[in-house]
């Protein structure tokens, strides 16, 4: 592009400035290098993982016949599942009160809405612990009965985040399609089905992709609502990491890094990414 | 006096945006106390031709000199040309005052200055007095006299206007295009006008350079590309026009004659350049054509049988001063005919599905070549 | 907007499910926090509320002031490092053209949406002793030494590697590391509204690029870089994970000290009220914030 394109630089082409690419490179490279660095190492057939010594597979096959890592792993989709399905209920359903309704100390309750979104992850979780320690809410249940604590955990703190890209959505609403609707004889009911649903869709596919990954993402509440029993997989991968650094984490790490990288493809794809964002 | 010196020289400029070509080799003079209009329909390439002025995109191709002096590599910032942008670009942090200074701030001029002239041009675009408002609080008029004060202020060798007047209201915009026309000529600035809007652009210009599609269509002053126009696109953009396509039969000196299948034969009294039986487009305007009862008109200085057409009203619409009729001709083609509404009861001499026929003067219709 | 009065039935259909699940398994678990926080421990699970301030005297110790300070610092630290890495970038995708911008967005959002201990892990893996950086530094440190030598000079003596993990420097980079895209959205949000036309007015008037960056710009961006300053300040003073893994005894943030109340020293009394007053700290900048915004739009 550069090489083809020698037009002068016009005066607002910050990127085609060559200290700015400077800068947006350095950027990648500290956000990408140790990303980089660990996915490609968990290939590396050495135990000590800095030199290069051959190709192999077999630090994945290591992690697939880790019982207690592939528990996790399948603890936290099961989680993050059932949190994202509850979550975006519960948000849209908070979404559709404040922009359709009046209602008594409205700002409060939409302030409390928003607390789970700004309130420290450490005093979520230590409020968690509390609740649960004092309930003496069951933690040897049967599976997945024992993941209850965690998942209301992750439900509380993700369908805030579903409330607030809904919301967004919903003010982009016109109100006339749905006065249009009535107008046709559409029940309040068949409205809010045929008309605003559909139009708070994308919202709510944002919303639970968003609630997905926070809850897959969650180390800090997670750990203070976990026993011994309900392991998650960043709980585990932190206490692997406590100990040492391995290829066996390397590549648990790389199979969650391509995870987040097959769910914001399909995210963008159900988007229409460079639509929506341009 | 000597001759007018150009100010601007645009020398084959071509501007493109990977495939598109936005301005394509367009080469013109504007000369010193000009008020010259860029006029052009959406996406013709006259912003992007006056954004190239000012320093805002980079020619492809193509040289540009301000002043005698070749602007290439030469920043905004150190360009003697000033802009009016359409959004205004008011800065909204700061008072009238501050932003007509601002400029002069950073051109390093003495307070005592700056005040002076700043007083100086709100006073010229009759702000004086709101210098402490901030933009927010001044109507949209108002916004842009600031902007216009905060242009001028810097005694630019060029002030560019883009799209001045597209943000008023319409009776706004028709006391600014005056008032812009007079300040202009008070403060012997030349200006360098973008505009969509004919009106605008007919009223207020010294000089029209009408473009299309990247290209320059015709230069010209209001009154010569409103009567003779160069091209079918000129025509048809600037005012109202009927336009039909025949073939040139009788090509001499002192008078031409055009057959038009559909209008029928149209005399001229006077030459046209063109080839014997090539295509040619005979326009004419609404206004130029004069609308009697079926059988009574009679071309005058005119051959039998030319510059005359029959037909039937097939719609109506009066707009006050003028009535405009929309009439199919015999041939199926309609054409439209304008009639000035000069008393009160004219509007209702004609009906719809009457039957009338038109003539028009022989020097009336213009013959266009492309 | 209707008013719930008039629509009783639907606004109840609507509102009873994320009122109920908020008061019962947010503002509840809060409200016990709160209490414990007055309380104190008798026994060993225990715990009497006999609304006592002792646990608030107490987190005004130096000890745990000094912690609440070196916290601030920190986090003011990694805001600030954030603000000058992420305005150039930002400003860089306001104006790039269309087609990038989505792709540039997507490049800085791509690292936010990777689990946050696995690129806590993933710098730790580079900074270690024998990680990528030092080994990298090390190679530099011998190829300067044999230059020296090949010019008839001593050698450098040999390379020790830097100590990068476990310290204040460390906290500080991976909190950067892991904050910047919370930076970046929000500036660029705002730079994205800001009229562009502005900035060439600015140009056009004779001020050159960083004039115009100071003057214009960063005043008519300003609600855009304090909510950037806050969004990324407010999650960094509460950071745990960081400091827990990266930082060494004594980059300890008050969120670890919270947790060693918790999971260890079993003084949740204490741990409630400091956990209270980080999060009263939050939420004063929070409100600080609000306030400013409204007071922005009462204007408007």
């Amino acid at each position: 592009m550069s090489l083809l394109n020698r037009s002068p630089i016009a005066p607002l082409e910050y990127t085609r400035r060559l200290w700015m690419r400077a800068w947006i490179g350095a950027t990648l490279f500290f956000l990408y290098a140790p990303l980089l660095v660990l996915i490609v190492f968990s290939f590396n057939d050495s135990k000590r993982n800095i030199v290069w010594r051959g190709f192999t597979f077999k630090y994945y096959g290591k992690v697939f016949e880790n019982d207690t890592l592939v528990a996790a792993l399948g603890n936290s989709l099961t989680i993050a599942f059932l949190a994202t399905l509850v979550s975006i209920v519960l948000g849209t359903l908070a979404a559709v009160m404040l922009w359709r309704f009046r209602f008594p100390a409205k700002a409060g309750i939409e302030g409390a809405l928003s607390l789970p979104i700004v309130v420290p992850e450490i005093c979520m979780g230590v409020a968690m612990l509390v609740f649960f320690a004092r309930l003496d809410w069951p933690s040897d249940l049967v599976w997945p009965l024992n993941l209850s604590a965690i998942t209301i955990a992750h439900i509380t703190f993700c369908f805030p985040f579903v409330t607030m890209v809904v919301r967004a959505r919903l003010a982009s609403f016109n109100k006339e399609q749905e006065e249009a609707a009535r107008d046709l004889g559409a029940s309040e009911w068949q409205t809010f089905r045929d008309v605003l649903l559909p139009h708070m869709k994308p919202g709510i596919i944002a919303g639970a992709l968003l609630a997905f990954t926070l809850s897959l993402d969650d180390f800090v509440i997670t750990f203070f609502t976990s026993g011994p029993n309900t392991i998650t997989f960043p709980v585990k991968v932190y206490s692997m990491v406590r100990f040492s650094v391995t290829p066996e984490v390397n590549a648990a790490s790389a199979l969650l890094i391509l995870l987040t990288i097959i769910l914001t493809t399909v995210a963008l794809k159900l988007q229409d990414f460079t639509k929506a964002t341009a | 006096m000597t001759e007018k010196q150009p100010v601007i020289s645009i020398r084959n400029i071509t501007k493109r945006f990977g495939n598109m070509v936005a301005v394509d080799d367009v080469s013109l003079d504007i000369l010193e106390g000009e008020f010259f209009v860029l006029l052009g329909p959406s996406g013709c390439g006259k912003t992007t031709l006056l954004r190239m002025l000012a320093g805002f995109e980079m020619p492809s191709d193509g040289q540009i000199l301000i002043g005698g002096q070749d602007m290439a590599g030469v920043a905004p910032n150190r360009r003697p040309v000033n802009m009016v942008f359409q959004s205004y670009a008011v800065f909204p942090h700061m008072s009238v005052t501050d932003n007509v200074a601002y400029g002069l701030k950073i051109a390093g001029l003495e307070k005592s200055e700056i005040r002076h002239r700043v007083d100086e041009a709100l006073d010229l675009v009759s702000l004086g007095g709101l210098g402490t408002r901030m933009p927010d609080q001044l109507s949209g008029g108002q916004r842009q006299r600031a902007a216009l004060a905060r242009g001028l202020v810097m005694r630019p060798k060029v002030l560019l206007l883009d799209e001045p007047l597209s943000a008023l209201d319409a009776k706004l915009r028709a006391q600014m295009q005056f008032e812009l026309a007079e300040l202009q000529d008070n403060v012997g600035i030349t200006f360098v006008t973008v505009t969509h809007d004919q009106d605008e652009a007919l009223s207020m210009a010294s000089r029209i350079a009408v473009m299309n599609k990247g290209d320059i269509a015709q230069l010209a002053e209001p009154s010569d590309l409103y009567e003779h126009p160069a091209n079918r696109f000129v025509a048809d953009f600037i005012g109202s026009v009927n336009i039909f396509e025949g073939k040139l039969t009788v090509d001499e000196p002192e008078q031409a004659m055009v057959d038009c299948p559909e209008l029928g034969r149209v005399f001229l009294n006077h030459g046209v350049t063109g080839a014997h039986e090539t295509t040619v487009w005979v326009a004419i305007r609404p206004e130029k054509i004069t609308m009697l009862p079926a059988g009574r008109a009679k071309a005058k200085d005119s051959p039998a049988d030319t510059n005359i057409a029959q037909g039937q009203i097939k719609g109506m619409s009066y707009l006050g001063d003028v009535t405009i009729y929309d009439i199919r001709l015999d041939s199926g083609r309609s054409i439209r005919v304008s009639r000035p509404n000069l008393s009160r009861w004219d509007q209702e001499e004609f009906s719809w599905d009457d039957k009338v026929s038109l003539h028009w003067h022989p020097s009336s219709p213009v013959v266009l070549l492309s | 907007m209707q008013d719930w009065k008039g629509h009783k039935t639907a606004f109840a259909a609507i509102a009873a499910a994320p009122m109920a699940w908020l008061i019962g398994f947010f503002i509840i678990p809060l409200a016990m926090v709160w209490l414990y926080s007055f309380g104190r421990n008798i026994g060993l699970t225990e715990i009497d509320i006999s609304g006592t301030f002792a646990n608030y005297a107490r987190a005004l110790e130096p000890l745990y002031l000094e912690i609440f300070g070196k916290s601030v610092a920190v986090a003011a630290l990694t805001t600030l490092i954030c603000l000058i890495i992420g305005f150039p970038i930002a400003l860089a995708i306001t104006f790039a053209p269309e087609k990038w911008r989505p792709w540039m967005l997507l490049a800085i959002m791509l690292p936010f949406w990777t689990n946050l201990l696995i690129r806590t892990y993933a710098l730790i893996t580079v900074l270690r002793t024998n990680g990528y950086v030092n080994m990298s530094l090390g190679w530099f440190w011998e190829q300067a030494s044999g230059l020296k030598v090949l010019v008839g000079l001593a050698p450098l003596p040999t390379w020790e590697p830097l100590p990068l993990l476990y310290n204040n420097f460390a906290v500080v980079l991976g909190l950067v590391y892991v904050h910047l895209p919370f930076m970046v959205l929000p500036l660029y949000a705002a730079l994205d509204r800001l009229d562009k036309s502005l900035i060439e007015a600015s140009l056009d008037l004779g001020a050159g690029h960083f004039r115009t960056i100071t003057q214009i710009v960063a005043p008519l961006a300003g609600a855009g870089i304090i909510s950037g300053v806050i969004i990324t300040f407010v999650p960094a003073l509460g950071a745990y994970l960081t400091p827990d893994l990266m930082g060494g005894p004594d980059s300890q943030m008050i969120a670890n000290v919270i947790e060693r109340q918790f999971k260890r020293a079993n003084d949740w009394p204490f741990g409630a009220a400091l956990s209270f007053l980080l999060m009263y700290a939050t939420f004063m900048l929070i409100a600080l914030q609000a306030l400013r915004t409204r007071k922005a739009e009462a204007r408007r």
